[in-house]
């Protein structure tokens, strides 16, 4: 792990990986959505509705392994000084926002038909908007400690790590209060759900998670470029 | 009682935002990578 703290050896190991996973992700995450536009079955008691799942529950799962991975590296950053774990936080910020804006959206396109409603106050929704708005925060963050000093960096460590407590708050939403959101029908080495729905969902998340993969490394690698532009040319001024 | 609602037009809207959205997002995030790179190179120039 600590080998990989080295910039020149994680750009060797980034610039051949980058493009598998960006390549990796879409194959799967396009086949998975075809899979669930025209070939998966509807569901009994949602009918077409269902297929809206194949987006939206992987966008769910990311926007909020977005912030986990956020607040491990914020972790890593704080305890150990791990020179990329801090660029690694910043490049998982923008991908976990978009993912999160795009559980809400495709929620609220869902829940109309089946709820009857755009939106309800509870639990789940606003725990979960609740995120986006963390997100936006260690944005604006992070884009202030850029190029700044380790003590504005430090800010957006701690706000990566203290903004985890809302993770469980997400998960055991629909547990803790009455929602209309449905329980989770995955757990942990268990699934409520048949293996016409369940496949697909699990290829889908999959290829999306493969994507949002690709792309925290090709933002790490553009701020780490970044850092050697603005190193390189600060050298060149001083002579 | 509820109004009946055309479902696919829900779905399609789902689809063509998620596609759109990560597509976007994947592709903002290479071409900034591509620039941040041809500019370091740039700057190795004498």
């Amino acid at each position: 792990m600590h080998g990989l703290a080295n910039p020149a050896r994680f750009l060797r190991i980034a610039r051949w990986l980058t493009p598998l996973l960006f390549v990796a992700g879409l194959v799967l995450a396009g086949g998975a959505l075809a899979w669930g536009l025209w070939f998966a079955p509807a569901e009994g008691l949602q009918g077409e509705t269902v297929r809206i799942l194949y987006i939206h529950v992987p966008a769910a799962w990311l926007g909020m392994g977005g912030w986990s991975a956020i607040a491990v590296a914020s972790f890593v950053e704080l305890v150990w000084r791990h020179p990329l774990a801090g660029i690694a936080a910043r490049a998982a910020a923008v991908p976990g926002a978009v993912f999160t804006a795009l559980c809400l959206v495709t929620g609220s396109l869902w829940g109309r038909p089946a709820w009857g409603t755009w939106w309800v106050w509870d639990g789940r929704l606003t725990s979960m908007l609740v995120l986006l708005f963390l997100y936006f925060g260690y944005i604006a963050l992070a884009q202030a400690a850029a190029g700044g000093s380790t003590g504005q960096s430090r800010v957006a460590a701690v706000f990566g790590l203290v903004g985890a407590v809302n993770i469980p708050i997400i998960h055991f939403s629909v547990l803790w209060w009455n929602s209309l959101h449905q329980p989770p029908s995955i757990t942990m080495g268990k699934s409520a759900m048949a293996a016409d729905f369940l496949v697909p969902l699990l290829v889908a998340a999959l290829g999306f998670s493969l994507l949002f993969g690709g792309v925290v490394l090709a933002r790490m690698r553009a701020i780490l470029a970044d850092i050697q532009t603005e190193a390189r040319l600060r050298r060149k001024a001083l002579g | 009682m509820r109004e009946a609602l055309d479902p696919w037009i829900f779905v399609y809207a789902s689809y063509a935002l998620g596609v759109v959205g990560t597509l976007a997002m994947a592709g903002l995030s290479w071409l900034a990578m591509r620039r941040a790179e041809a500019r370091r190179e740039r700057s190795r120039e004498p």
